[in-house]
């Protein structure tokens, strides 16, 4: 029962043809069978899932089931729930246990969906392969010896290993979609604004957006609608409904208008551009239009990115002080001792590695050479995209330059690991909208697409996702 | 030359409130080497005329009421903290 699509399973439930407790077993069962050779979750919380699961049951029983009702998914475990440990994959975290839900958690639960577990992730959401994590690196389902992406790899892990249908990511340089494009899944990292960040650990503020990771645009559209939409809570919420996702799935798209940005497509794998070609191809049999555009600034991108993140993460992460909540360090010797050892010994290697690049890019001194000159750039590389989004519908390009690497192959390297964003971080810094969804596999691993679209353009982007892979079959590839 | 000395590396891991062992300073003044070098299209760029752009929605802050919204949650949230006791958080003595 767990290969079927949201809809089948919807469909499934309302009819009785399984319940919602029988389904929250056989996930439990798959992570109990599957997980330790992925190590794709945190926790695991069985009991919850199956109290929540009878109750969705009730719910189906007298006929008055909410969207998801009955639906098994697992939050990235940087999103917080209530009386659930929530790590953010760092020793910082191990212990803490929230006082309150983050507003997807509480909107997906709301909407009848059973949190089954949380994922694991790269520590803070800083990385892209999912090794640097307190709770140690997870595995691709598709070949264990390499990594899943990052920083939602364990998100993209569970889904792609079949252990959940449906999962929640965030996305601040390319956390949802370039594990996504690694376990040949279909993820969404909506307009930044779209879906709260209420409860969401931050990292990069002005960057971080959640989302949602599933086996096709369609699944993904049944999560996105229940997340999404304006919330008091959140102070960069935009007050602006979202469209019904699931129904915009057929929408008219004739004429599509698909723009090809040059330098996304350049020092790519050719294996990688051979596939995400295919996936032009297939849009352009069905009717679409192919469009060049120039995107002169897209160099700047990466540099621009990790000034950015990392000057607004050591801003976000200097609350972490050892005195309220998080890892405290033994026997301080007196306050400054308190924080400095606490924030040593609880953070990773990366994670301080960010925490000082950024200090230092907005100290005194440097502030307008770094992070001014940063911001600067910023503007350049969103004007790219606007003036772009004049010639045509949606940008394709690769996800990510390669398919997925060895662990351990760039853990040393940190540079060599931000390389590995350089298609996914320009649309964090404009804030747009933009989804993976996969392509023919190269020797057995898969391979995603990028599709960005203008502001709020979630349900075209989804469209035209759900439209490829109703004509294609690249996207049902699975595991063994 | 090197352009971040480790005196540097030092002075930002004070202001960062992070404990750096002196073995490590090495390796994060190489970091912070390498990682300068590869900034520099951006650090170099001649475009000091472009206004910077903070949020990517170029958008201003929404203002709510001014009313109280917060109920009392002291018992759970300080439930998180390291060492309280008596509703206050507990920390090395500052005055003697």
């Amino acid at each position: 029962m767990l290969d079927q699509s949201i809809t089948q399973l919807r469909a499934a439930l309302r009819s009785r043809e399984f319940s919602a407790r029988e389904l929250v077993q056989a996930c439990l069962k798959e992570i109990e069978g599957r997980d330790p050779a992925l190590n794709s979750l945190i926790g695991v919380a069985a009991e919850q899932a199956l109290a929540a699961a009878d109750a969705a049951d009730a719910q189906l029983a007298d006929g008055d089931a909410p969207d998801l009702c009955g639906i098994p998914l697992v939050h990235k475990d940087n999103f917080c729930t209530e009386g659930l440990a929530t790590t953010c994959g760092s020793k910082m975290l191990a212990d803490f246990v929230p006082a309150y839900s983050a507003t997807v958690v509480e909107r997906a639960a709301q909407a009848g969906a059973v949190t089954v577990g949380k994922a694991n992730m790269d520590e803070f959401a800083m990385g892209s392969s999912s090794e640097h994590g307190h709770f140690g690196a997870v595995s691709n389902p598709w070949d264990t010896t390499r990594v899943p992406g990052g920083s939602s790899g364990g998100s993209a892990a569970a889904v792609a290993g079949g252990l959940v249908p449906l999962a929640t990511g965030s996305d601040t340089g390319g956390s949802i979609r370039q594990p996504a494009a690694f376990c040949g899944i279909t993820g969404i990292k909506p307009s930044y604004g779209r879906v709260s960040r209420y409860g969401l650990v931050a990292y990069a503020s002005s960057l971080d957006q959640a989302g949602v990771l599933g086996r096709s645009a369609e699944d993904c559209a049944w999560l996105l609608q229940a997340i999404s939409g304006f919330d008091p809570l959140d102070s960069t919420s935009i007050d602006r409904p979202m469209e019904d996702l699931v129904a915009g799935l057929d929408q008219d798209l004739t004429g599509l208008r698909v723009g090809i940005p040059k330098p996304y497509w350049e020092g790519i794998d050719d294996n990688v551009v051979a596939s995400v070609s295919a996936q032009l191809e297939a849009l352009l049999a069905q009717g679409a239009t192919r469009v060049d555009v120039e995107m002169p600034n897209a160099a700047l991108a990466v540099s621009t990115y990790y000034l950015i993140a990392q000057a607004e993460c050591s801003s976000n992460l200097s609350r972490y002080d050892g005195v309220r909540f998080g890892y405290s360090c033994d026997a301080p010797k007196d306050l400054t001792d308190l924080y400095e050892r606490s924030r040593a010994e609880g953070f990773g290697e990366e994670t301080r590695r960010r925490i000082l690049v950024g200090t230092f890019a907005l100290s005194s001194g440097y502030y307008d050479a770094y992070y001014g000159k940063a911001m600067r750039a910023r503007r350049l590389i969103s004007d790219d995209f606007q003036a772009a989004f004049e010639q045509c519908d949606v940008l394709l390009s690769p996800t990510a330059p390669t398919t997925a690497f060895k662990l351990q192959e760039k853990e040393t390297d940190p540079i060599a690991m931000y390389l590995a964003d350089v298609n996914t971080v320009a649309v964090n810094l404009a804030g747009l909208p933009a989804l993976s969804m996969p392509g023919p596999q190269v020797d057995g691993l898969p391979v995603g697409g990028q599709l960005i679209g203008p502001y709020f353009s979630e349900s075209r982007l989804l469209a035209v996702a759900h439209q490829l892979q109703r004509g294609t079959d690249w996207h049902l590839a699975r595991p063994q | 030359m090197s352009r971040i000395s480790l005196e540097d590396v030092r002075r930002t891991a004070r202001l960062a409130r992070l404990a750096v062992n002196e073995e490590d300073l090495n390796a994060y003044q190489a970091h912070f080497e390498r990682l300068l070098a590869f900034v520099e299209d951006v650090t170099e760029a001649p475009i000091e005329d472009v206004k910077p752009l903070a949020h990517p929605l170029d958008m201003t802050q929404r203002l709510r009421p001014d009313a109280v919204t917060e109920a009392d949650r002291r018992e759970a949230l300080q439930s998180s903290a390291p060492r309280a006791e008596d509703g206050y958080y507990l920390v090395p003595r500052v005055i003697e």
